[in-house]
């Protein structure tokens, strides 16, 4: 697989979001306006790159039956690295995103990757894998986010469109839940479509 | 007074699935049957309060008298990881049916952001149950703990009858699988919304 | 591929992975120290210039005792005299505390706020911080009006489905205002200290 490939199978065929369903709970919780859920998958991606790198760079000296815990001990150290950055950096973003910076470590999407392909490939190609499946994460949660906030508050990146409210269910938990089925079931659909 | 309130609000208000989106991988994964849903739900009790009880310690005995605190995420992670390990070899020698009720669910929860959130959560946030904002003490924390567990359980252990009731009738096509369970888990979220307010 | 598992490798493997990573940590820890305090310090110096009018040298930090709980705040100057307090106050919203900076003047009215930390529900309390509502506390005189949501009997429109979010949120201004005249009177008794002092000095000679 070219390294272009590796890139790009992130964003449809192996969307995370989309199609692997992997990391519900971030995607979930921070998108409740379209800049909060593309902070979140940037942060994610960010993870994703540096820990995929490490990760393909140890694996061959990390014994087989401690790879899972040093796996995790691993992306926990870049995820408080980010941590630190985003406190010093970008305080407010950090502020939004809360708990769910630190609850990164858990994301499946991360440790799945580490386990699926850094473990067995080189450096830069788990870089670009890292990179490829954090664009499609942040592609998943920049466009959730949008849709929930232009149908919940009527304004599209902080732009408001619309005088007063929307339909605030879509900021809270239920439309959460509801916008993520039909965006997965459009996803479906078209993607159905392209493979006939 | 003020446990009761931590109790209603960790199970109904502020239900860790519905309304703060933590552990959803396992809420969408193991609710096919209403059984697995139930054993999940077990394990995830234990082990989040067990978990908070020694990361709350460690936390305060430890990485606070050291100047260490930004070692969290990563002891949280391992303690917990370490955790879920002992938990299963003690199940398996001690109540070897508990183990086999729990057992097979016990390596997934180490991933399971409830545990690490909720351990997370004692430790960082300020709470507000009877009047002025402070930190949780130990007590309050465990029973935060296990009250949010107890609403980890309720959601998913509904979560799961629903499904099952879902499972026999005809769902258009693109929606089957995920997609209808995510609108049932819209609606069950909707009607726990009607809880805000209580606390 | 992966090495062999052996008791003795597992434990030193898994010892350099902590290891390599504490030791990562630290030094990241080092250098963003001071950024992040730099951030931290930033937003503090920030919300008081959006509280208070303008004013001249460094905001002066003290702190005051109201009904037994410590207030922090801070005095601005103008021209020798206090032109303003930023006060920090917080109270309990619908999900966590609503911390405030309240910017008073020295004739004792609300000249602005401006939200330090919340955690209310986005899209209905979170709203606190836009200007419909956070508006109505600019440039409020609080002894021509009563800091209580139109609902208990005041004059503060709250907003749509957040009473709980405008209540906490004009409580806190409430007590930024006895904060303030525990300030004001602290600072009158050691003015008049003073003034005993120095009208006692010329009696000694």
């Amino acid at each position: 697989m070219g390294k272009i490939q590796l890139i790009t199978k992130g964003f449809v065929k192996e969307n995370p979001t989309f199609s692997l369903l992997l990391g519900m709970c971030p995607t979930l919780a921070t998108t409740t306006s379209a800049i909060n859920g593309m902070s979140m998958g940037l942060a994610t991606l960010f993870v994703l790159v540096l820990s995929n790198m490490a990760i393909s760079a140890a694996a061959p000296y990390i014994p087989d039956k401690v790879r899972i815990p040093a796996y995790i001990v691993i992306i926990a150290a870049f995820v408080t690295i980010l941590q630190f950055v985003m406190q010093a950096f970008t305080p407010d973003i950090y502020e939004t995103l809360g708990l769910f910076i630190p609850l990164i470590v858990v994301n499946c999407i991360v440790l799945g990757r580490a386990e699926a392909f850094a473990n067995k490939n080189s450096v830069v190609d788990s870089a670009c894998d890292g990179l490829g499946i954090g664009i499609g994460f942040t592609f998943a949660l920049t466009l959730l986010g949008l849709v929930r906030e232009i149908l919940g508050s009527g304004s599209a990146f902080g732009f408001k469109f619309i005088s007063g409210d929307g339909i605030l269910v879509f900021v809270l938990a239920p439309g959460a839940f509801m916008a993520l089925a039909y965006l997965i079931v459009l996803f479906k659909k078209v993607t159905a479509k392209k493979g006939e | 007074m003020e446990y009761i309130l931590i109790i209603i609000s960790a199970i109904f208000v502020n239900n860790i699935l519905l309304s703060q989106f933590m552990g959803i991988c396992p809420f969408l994964g193991v609710s096919n049957k209403l059984s697995t849903a139930t054993g999940m739900s077990g394990a995830v009790c234990f082990v989040i309060t067990l978990a908070t009880l020694v990361t709350y310690l460690f936390q305060y005995y430890v990485l606070v008298p050291l100047h260490i605190e930004f070692m969290q995420t990563i002891a949280f992670i391992l303690i917990i990881a370490a955790l879920v390990q002992m938990v299963e070899i003690v199940l398996k020698k001690v109540s070897p049916a508990l183990y086999q009720a729990l057992g097979i669910f016990l390596p997934l929860i180490t991933t399971n952001c409830a545990v690490l959130g909720v351990a997370l959560m004692v430790v960082t946030k300020e709470f507000t149950y009877g009047g002025e904002p402070h930190m949780l003490n130990l007590g309050e924390s465990v029973v935060f703990a296990f009250a949010t567990s107890l609403g980890f359980g309720l959601a998913m252990i509904l979560f799961a009858g629903l499904r099952e009731q879902i499972a026999l009738n005809k769902v258009p096509k693109p929606f089957r699988g995920i997609p209808i369970a995510l609108v049932t888990a819209s609606i069950l979220a909707m009607a726990f919304m009607g809880f805000s307010g209580l606390v | 591929m992966a090495v062999q598992s052996s008791f003795k490798n597992m434990t030193l493997c898994l010892f350099a992975v902590c290891i390599v990573s504490s030791a990562l940590l630290a030094a990241v820890y080092a250098v963003t120290k001071e950024p992040i305090e730099a951030a931290e310090h930033a937003k503090t110096a920030n919300a008081i210039a959006q509280v208070v009018p303008e004013f001249e040298g460094d905001p002066v930090p003290g702190t005051v005792t109201v009904d037994g709980k410590e207030y922090s705040y801070y005095t601005v100057n103008k021209g020798g005299k206090p032109a303003g307090y930023a006060i920090m106050t917080s109270s309990v919203g619908f999900s966590g505390p609503v911390s405030l900076m309240v910017g008073m003047t020295a004739d004792r009215v609300v000249y602005s706020t401006t939200v330090l930390s919340q955690a209310e529900t986005p899209g209905l309390g979170a709203k606190c911080v836009e200007p419909e509502f956070a508006g109505q506390f600019k440039n409020l005189d609080p002894a021509a009006k009563s800091l209580k949501v139109k609902k208990d009997g005041g004059d503060i429109d709250a907003i749509t489905a957040s009473t709980i979010t405008s209540r906490a949120y004009t409580k806190a201004v409430e007590i930024a205002v006895s904060v303030y005249d525990a300030i004001v009177s602290s600072a009158a008794q050691e003015e008049s200290a003073e003034v005993e002092a120095a009208s006692g000095i010329p009696q000694n000679e």
